[in-house]
């Protein structure tokens, strides 16, 4: 370090062979990892790249080098149009919710599942709890869409049995943003909780011993051993999913979303399949597409930075 | 630890926990149930009131249609071909790329690992990418659905500290037995890592099995599409939106709902068959992944 900033003529030179040289001796390494960059530079730079046409009113015969610049043109469209700012209140409301009660459910589960002495019920558990984490969400909804079926639902048979009126949940603007949250949960919550469970099994036992020694209960032990020593990896957590107060899940809204429910369903993500890739407005859908990475990249940066001013637990 | 003496808050907290657990495996456990009910029931059982957990009454005609529509083995093996290719080249590139990078010796090491984590956290987007793979002139194939996506940075990130973590001796102790650097590799370093590639083999695997929406932008030609999409368009789009201006070609257009629930029953099988490896080797990536580098 201190040798670059003396930067005599002649340094600089030897400097640059001394890692021309370098790569010739590892000359295998690198050719080992140039596929690998390669790759990220095409097929994740060009794109990059390519978010240009936001900027543009592209036309697809023309490419981006020949299209017409048109400056924000399509992010004023964008802001002025009363849809968009639909698409982007329900998107903020259903990630809001997302967040608010699927953040602390696998850390619930996991000190729950905790509390488990016997090992082939935790084990039980844990097996029934990760498995909707493997399948699709075309899978899971088929499954949700049958579940909650008003005729034959075991969920609204249960209503009716229980003497109420059976509810079209995927088609009521009142209950669907419900169904997105709760099935969300439903589909991740163990998985996820498989992070916490690790944390929780590398505490110390000796600080359980002590604690009860003292005749603690095990709520307070909750709450005073086990939370404070996992609160470094709910940090990471939090940095790591920060960007989803944006990022909406395509997978699961477009597999749920209906007519009845566009309304209050449709989300950034859908509605840039719809404008980009339907209508064919690729200029539009790009400017929507990145005003929603550069708000996701800004919600990273954030988070890291709070992390990183109050503990040491940034990831960058 | 033998504690005979429960507090009363204790007691309701145990409860609680059990409870809740309880319940939440009844969540997942029902619908899987009356899933696989409806598939094996007749019509009028299924249109009958009730709760529909138990197969009272049997009929396989629903896997009798799934078996007779020739579109969905055509899917069934576009979606395996997908994911053995595309599984096999993420193992290899994904090994190719973690290992220089594990080595501090790699000149400029942390540029290089830096504008491969930058694509983690900013991307172009959809509509740029999907320009991209039309100007490649990938539509319409299967590199289409193997390419994009061919290496991830989370799994590159694992395999690298996996190798990163490797005792260093083993290397240095071959290297005194004059041992080359592909020699290295090849019988040293690979086999050591046959655990985490086990692991993002599979990973690679069920992201393939479970993908449909490269499918459903890329691929046009109707024998090309994979079996999640085909599925889409029985259960979904079926039932719930007949609206959305996906025009359904299957030779019959209206679908029953044994045959439905079949078809997502023949779908799922393979996943249920490997389920007790995936459980194990995913539980081990999410651990490693949680020690980030």
């Amino acid at each position: 370090m201190q040798r670059k900033s003396i930067a005599l003529p002649g340094t600089l030179e030897r400097k640059s062979s001394g890692t021309l040289r370098s790569y010739i001796k590892h000359r295998y390494y690198f050719f080992m990892l140039l596929p690998v960059l390669a790759y990220f530079v095409i097929f994740h730079y060009v794109p990059i790249y390519g978010v240009l046409m936001a900027f543009q009113d592209f036309r697809i015969f023309k490419g981006i080098s020949g299209s017409e610049f048109v400056g924000l043109k399509h992010f004023r469209e964008l802001f002025d149009g009363i849809y968009f700012m639909q698409v982007l209140k329900n998107t903020l409301i259903i990630n809001a919710y997302k967040i608010l009660f699927g953040f602390p459910a696998p850390i619930l589960l996991a000190l729950l599942i905790n509390e488990v002495m016997r090992p082939r019920f935790k084990k039980f558990v844990q097996t029934i709890s990760y498995l909707p984490h493997f399948l699709s969400w075309i899978v899971l909804s088929g499954i949700v869409i049958e579940i909650l079926s008003p005729s034959r639902g075991a969920l609204n048979v249960l209503l009716m049995e229980l003497g109420f009126q059976p509810v079209y949940f995927l088609a009521s603007t009142d209950w669907f943003r419900t169904i997105l949250v709760s099935t969300d949960i439903w589909k991740g919550v163990g998985f996820s909780a498989i992070i916490y469970l690790a944390a929780i099994a590398g505490i110390s036992p000796e600080l359980y011993e002590a604690a009860e020694v003292d005749g603690i209960s095990r709520l307070k032990k909750v709450w005073y051993i086990t939370l404070p020593s996992i609160a470094p990896v709910i940090v990471i957590m939090v940095i790591l999913n920060s960007g989803s107060i944006i990022n909406d899940d395509f997978d699961q809204i477009f597999n749920l979303l209906n007519t009845n429910v566009l309304s209050v369903g449709d989300v950034i993500s859908t509605y840039t399949y719809t404008e980009g890739i339907a209508k064919m407005n690729y200029s539009y859908a790009a400017a929507v597409g990145l005003f929603k990475n550069v708000i996701a990249l800004i919600m990273v940066l954030t988070a890291n930075t709070i992390a990183r001013r109050f503990s040491d637990q940034a990831i960058f | 630890m033998k504690i005979k003496h429960r507090s009363w808050s204790d007691r309701i907290y145990v409860t609680f926990a059990y409870t809740v657990l309880v319940l939440l495996c009844v969540s997942i456990i029902v619908p899987m149930m009356q899933v696989l009910t409806v598939s094996v029931s007749p019509v009028e059982v299924i249109n009958s009131y009730g709760f529909h957990l138990f197969p009272t009454k049997f009929d396989f005609s629903g896997y009798q249609e799934v078996f007779r529509k020739s579109i969905i083995w055509t899917a069934y093996g576009n979606t395996i071909i997908r994911t053995v290719l595309g599984t096999a080249l993420t193992v290899i590139l994904t090994f190719m790329g973690a290992y220089p990078l594990s080595k501090k010796s790699l000149p400029h090491r942390p540029f290089w690992t830096a504008l491969i984590v930058f694509t983690m956290f900013f991307s172009g987007g959809l509509i740029p990418s999907y320009m991209l793979i039309k100007n490649l002139g990938l539509m319409n194939s299967v590199w289409a659905l193997v390419l994009p996506g061919v290496v991830s940075v989370f799994l590159l990130l694992i395999v690298r500290n996996f190798i990163a973590a490797l005792p260093e001796s083993l290397e240095e102790s071959a290297k005194i037995d004059g041992a080359g650097e592909l020699y290295i590799l090849w019988k040293i370093i690979m086999p050591l890592s046959m655990p985490i590639l086990a692991t993002v083999s599979l990973y690679s695997a069920v992201g393939h099995w479970n993908a449909w929406f490269d499918s459903m932008l890329y691929i046009q030609d109707e024998h090309k599409q994979v079996l999640q999409l085909i599925l889409r368009r029985i259960v979904i789009d079926g039932t719930l939106d007949p609206s959305s201006g996906v025009t359904d070609s299957m030779d019959k257009p209206v679908n029953t709902e044994s045959m439905k629930m079949a078809t997502l029953v023949v779908s799922i099988l393979p996943i249920i068959c490997i389920y007790p490896f995936l459980q194990k080797y995913f539980v081990k990536g999410t651990m490693l992944g949680s020690v980030k580098g």
